[in-house]
């Protein structure tokens, strides 16, 4: 239940301006992969290419291909509603519906799209998606409750687990953890690293220890100046991007020297 | 942790050194009051005055003993206060003193028999004479102009709505700032400032050329107020869905859910309090509208219940025709009081949808608490 995207020479546009140049990569499926890279690089410009959230913007356009499994995102006649709902995707706020209960929000995939569910395939569904995201024991005692009332560690993880309550195959986070304490940054690390088993995770961070602690790759983004397109610098192993880069830049990067 | 406080102390805080006590206000209040009252008593009391001077003594007085007592920051505070306080006490008085006019005079014909559930069909100035000279009761009621009102403002609002909130949909969700959206939000500022009698105009022109010459019925009336309300409508709804978070639109694309599901499951409940309170104030801003419904809904003295045909009443037409026109030119008083009773009805109605407003931004509001 999990599926490999492979990039080519993908050019990413905000009406005029190039944002990133020329990425191509290959994230494998049931694997975590990183990116990282200094602010404004284009991470989440790419990421947000990744299920089509990216023309959301009035604009926003895309050169090149993204296959997912060898099927391209891009290929004419194309629904992006049905590329959304394979490819999941948690934002670096918090952002549950205010006007749902915390049990309507892990449902919204299915409830908004008007899918036919049973009541006990509803608690089902709603019970495996928070097991899912460690936050079950937490809110077993109030689904009912609106899901605004949590605290933001909390409800990152209530919208990890109404991503995966939709059975993507792949989930996309731009930066999850940007906006959370270190403990819940850790519940959620520990979260990604379970996710792997099921999912193919791509997640974007500006914490190079995290990107250590949770990646299995890492890709990092860098940009020549202001105005400039960002570009993929380097894509290797973890491992090797952290303690034996190849490109100057990325050593200058994740030792702390950049700039 | 209770054995590091310091014990309480008789002795004034080091810290509180230098203030007003508390009762400073209260004394200062009761001054001003008296003296108001003398300098009045001197040239003539009335009671509107005594406050206006009891005002200005109690600002003067507070105001100078702070900066004695406090120095100048303190004492430019409680200048700020009071100018605030008073500012909003002169907004409230012509409020208040409607509701009141209202109220004294509406009651009594609000409680006269029948004023609810009868029409005026057949109620003659004899009557009103006997009324005046034999002490008979006031009869004659506006349950036609009621339900007028009612439907006229009904139909009104049901065009409206869909058409405003339509209209502010298209513009915030689909529009992208293009040409015709910004046609479209040129021509709704232009028909907001439509004077209420051009609108009027135009539904009667309107149907005059479709239906035929002559046409007034309810349902002229409501295209009259519609074309009042749509801007009002599409004004506040604009900006009730602006302000929806783009993250939970995001969120909603991201789940695989279409933009127009989108729309109608999380913008629009998102927005929903918003909104009704937006059509709220529209509905208030027609109800009262007399001249357009007079050009074309005409007048009628009895119940009409089809909005397609025929004349009708509504409470402004009747309040106006009442006072203009009283059902007996030598007494009209019994004309007058009933015109009182039925601007009485209106305030209630409006306060009526207000509170409605409020229930729904009540039930649907983003749920909060835990
Ligand atoms: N909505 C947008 N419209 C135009 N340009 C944008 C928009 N969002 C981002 N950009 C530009 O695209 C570039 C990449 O931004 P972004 O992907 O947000 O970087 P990162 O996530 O790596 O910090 C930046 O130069 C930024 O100014
Ligand atoms: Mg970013």
């Amino acid at each position: 239940m999990s599926k490999r995207i492979d990039v080519k020479d993908l050019n990413v546009y905000y009406g005029d301006f190039l944002a990133v140049e020329d990425v191509s990569i290959n994230i494998e499926a049931k694997s975590v992969t990183a990116f990282i890279g200094p602010s404004g690089c284009g991470k989440s410009t790419f990421l947000r290419t990744l299920n089509r959230m990216h023309e959301v913007l009035p604009g926003a356009r895309v050169e090149g291909e993204v296959l997912l499994d060898g099927d391209n995102l891009y290929g004419p006649g194309v629904d992006p509603v049905t590329v959304r709902s394979q490819i999941g995707m948690v934002f670096q706020r918090p952002n549950p519906f205010p006007t749902m209960s915390i049990r309507d929000n892990v449902l919204a995939g299915v409830k908004l799209n008007n899918k036919k569910i049973s009541k006990g395939e509803a608690d089902a569904l709603v019970e495996s998606s928070l097991q899912g995201a460690n936050l079950w024991n937490e809110v077993k005692d109030r689904l009912e409750k609106p899901g605004s009332g949590l605290s933001g560690g909390q409800q990152q993880r209530l919208c990890i687990a109404r991503a995966i309550a939709v059975e993507p195959q792949v989930i996309l986070m731009d930066e999850p953890c940007s906006a959370l304490d270190p403990i819940s940054t850790l519940a959620i690390e520990d979260l990604i690293n379970e996710l792997k088993d099921q999912y193919t995770v791509v997640i974007v961070t500006h914490n190079m220890q995290q990107a250590a602690r949770v990646s299995d790759k890492t890709a990092f983004f860098n940009i020549a100046g202001t105005g400039k397109p960002g570009k993929l610098i380097e894509f290797g192993n973890t491992q090797n991007i952290f303690s034996n880069p190849t490109q100057k830049a990325t050593e200058d990067y994740v030792s702390g020297r950049f700039g | 942790m209770s054995s590091t406080l310091t014990p309480v102390r008789s002795k004034r805080s080091a810290l509180t050194k230098g203030q007003l006590p508390k009762f400073a206000p209260y004394v200062v209040l009761a001054a001003a009051l008296i003296v108001g009252a003398a300098i009045l008593g001197v040239i003539g009391f009335n009671a509107f005055g005594w406050g206006i001077v009891s005002a200005i003594l109690f600002t003067i007085g507070l105001v100078g003993w702070s900066a004695i007592a406090e120095g100048s920051r303190k004492a430019k505070d409680k200048l700020a206060t009071c100018l605030v306080v008073g500012s909003f006490l002169i907004a409230l008085l012509p409020l208040i003193s409607v509701i009141w006019t209202v109220l004294v005079n509406g009651i009594p014909g609000l409680i006269a028999p029948g004023f609810l559930t009868s029409s005026m069909n057949g109620v003659t100035g004899v009557y009103d004479n006997r009324a005046v000279e034999e002490g008979a009761p006031v009869i004659g009621g506006i349950y036609h102009a009621l339900i007028g009102t009612v439907q006229i403002t009904l139909v009104a609002t049901l065009i409206s709505v869909p058409v405003g909130l339509l209209t502010a949909i298209y513009l915030v969700e689909y529009g992208n700032d293009g040409r015709l959206a910004r046609a479209i939000t040129f021509f709704v500022d232009v028909m907001t400032g439509i004077p209420s009698i051009v609108a009027g105009l135009f539904a009667a022109a309107f149907f005059f050329a479709v239906v035929g010459p002559g046409t007034k019925t309810g349902a002229v009336a409501a295209v009259a107020l519609s074309v009042l309300m749509i801007p009002v409508v599409v004004r506040s709804s604009e900006e009730m869905l602006k302000i929806v978070p783009n993250e939970l639109r995001e969120a909603a694309y991201a789940l695989g859910v279409r933009k127009w599901r989108t729309i109608i499951k999380v913008v629009i409940p998102t927005a929903i309090s918003g909104i009704a309170s937006g059509v709220t104030l529209a509905i208030a801003r027609v109800i009262g509208e007399t001249a357009p419904i007079l050009v074309t809904a005409g007048f009628a003295t009895s119940i009409n219940n089809n909005v397609f045909g025929g004349w009708m009443a509504s409470l402004p037409t009747f309040i106006y025709t009442q006072i203009l026109n009283p059902t007996s030119p030598a007494n009209p008083d019994p004309s007058s009081q009933r015109a009182w009773g039925a601007a009485l009805v209106l305030i209630i109605l409006v306060m009526i949808l207000n509170l409605g407003a409020r229930l729904i931004a009540r039930v649907f509001a983003p749920k909060t608490g835990r």
